[in-house]
């Protein structure tokens, strides 16, 4: 039977890609960033999972205004990163893992959750830029990844407490899988961040840690907070934060009233560009 | 009845929701196309005449050649979109957003590095913060 072991959160910054696709990690500005994720890089040599499920939102790549799905499972073999405009990032094509997304996406449906079903796409930053934090520069990605989209382009997103339901659907789902599978679930996007408008670079250090706090202790609580205390408080972008909701949401203290998970890292630190970053690391009990 | 839309009293911030994503189209698909290398040095070699093959209104094409990214966004533009336009001209999503504050480039870099911008005073419309509109421009890019 499938289980999720953990869970991971971070931000997942365009710049912070293009500074290890450069070389530029040891700047002195980046340097501080990179050493918040040396400890990650190494449980993930320590706890590499056999597929990790991806929760990031598409930033207007694979997805344009044609179609706007609230929710995206990728069910392909493989996914190639994308073009953004200034070229693809040189890192691993993404292998997929069919049969796994499809089974989680045949009962997530059923849970009533209306996933979009996609077999073609690329991946942009938001889902490379956490697999190159965690992994650094491998030749190729240490497991398959399932990517989900969630849209936090147009307006309306979905409610954190719609995410954090729909996490319970996957752990139901993955549990519900026959082959010995461990399963990492990864929520990424924010923290605190605008990148538009005179109000552009706003960055809000108390909200970001008590999010933090409270996605630790309280997630059920965390998930009513509405759309609008994330972009009055944590800037038009740091709505995706509802993202980490999803993740949270498939732990095993929601689903199977076992201890709170423990804490394996934490970090913060602004900023990366216009972004504070945020990274969380939950090992299920 | 009228939808509930009670992000209108942010300040400095447009949130993209179905009324702009449907004034924004044509302006966003545009930038859409700018995600193909052919396409950019198209752009590049004649940006008028690319985007007169694009449905946009006068208004929108003038804000793109302007690189005016608070017009874009007042237009319908969303960043997202909008951000492939910068890509095509190197420049950075910092650069991007801090253009939209009236700062040099350095100027926002150094209110970045120094913890970014407080939200306090910028929850409302109406409060003294830096975002209101009655402390724009921010900066000397804006005064040049």
């Amino acid at each position: 039977m499938a289980h999720i072991s953990a869970s991971v959160y971070t931000s997942h910054v365009p710049a912070i890609g293009a500074t290890i696709d450069m070389g530029k990690t040891q700047e002195p500005y980046w340097q501080p960033l990179f050493k918040g994720y040396e400890f990650s890089k190494q449980w993930m040599k320590a706890h590499t999972p056999d597929v990790i499920f991806l929760v990031y939102n598409d930033h207007a790549t694979a997805f344009s205004l044609d179609m706007i799905p609230t929710f995206a499972i990728g069910t392909a073999a493989q996914y190639m990163p994308a073009d953004e405009g200034w070229g693809p990032r040189p890192v691993p094509v993404v292998q997929g893992h069919p049969e796994l997304a499809a089974h989680i996406a045949q009962s997530v449906i059923q849970q009533d959750f209306d996933l979009t079903i996609v077999n073609n796409m690329d991946v942009d930053h938001g889902l490379t830029v956490p697999l190159s934090l965690m992994c650094g520069q491998p030749v190729s990605w240490p497991c398959p990844v399932i990517p989900f989209a969630v849209n936090v382009v147009q307006y309306p997103v979905p409610s954190g407490q719609r995410c954090f339901n729909l996490g319970k659907a996957i752990a139901k789902a993955v549990k519900s899988f026959d082959a010995d599978l461990n399963i990492q679930i990864w929520g990424t996007g924010g923290m605190s961040h605008q990148l538009q408008g005179p109000r552009a670079g706003l960055i809000n250090k108390d909200f970001d840690n008590a999010f933090l706090d409270q996605l630790i202790i309280d997630p059920a609580a965390l998930a009513k907070k509405p759309h609008i205390d994330y972009v009055r408080e944590a800037g038009s972008e740091g709505i995706e934060l509802v993202m980490w909701l999803i993740a949270r949401g498939a732990m095993s203290d929601v689903n199977e009233g076992k201890p709170s998970p423990k804490v394996a890292h934490r970090f913060y630190h602004v900023p990366a560009s216009n972004t504070a970053v945020g990274h969380l690391i939950l090992e299920n009990l | 009845m009228a939808l509930d839309k009670p992000y209108l009293d942010v300040p400095g911030t447009t949130i993209f929701d179905a009324e702009q994503s449907r004034k924004g189209y044509w302006l966003n698909q545009f930038c859409m196309s700018l995600m193909k290398a052919d396409n950019r040095t198209r752009f590049k070699a004649n940006e008028r005449a690319y985007l007169d093959e694009w449905a946009m209104t006068e208004e929108q094409k003038l804000a793109v050649l302007a690189r005016d990214l608070n017009w874009c966004i007042r237009t319908g533009g969303n960043i997202y979109f909008l951000a492939k336009i910068g890509a095509t001209d190197g420049k950075s999503f910092q650069q991007m957003a801090g253009s939209m504050t009236g700062m040099t480039e350095d100027e926002y870099r150094a209110m970045m590095v120094g913890g970014g911008r407080s939200v306090e005073g910028n929850r409302f419309i109406g409060e003294d913060g830096s975002a209101q509109a009655h402390r724009q421009p921010q900066g000397q890019a804006g005064k040049a």
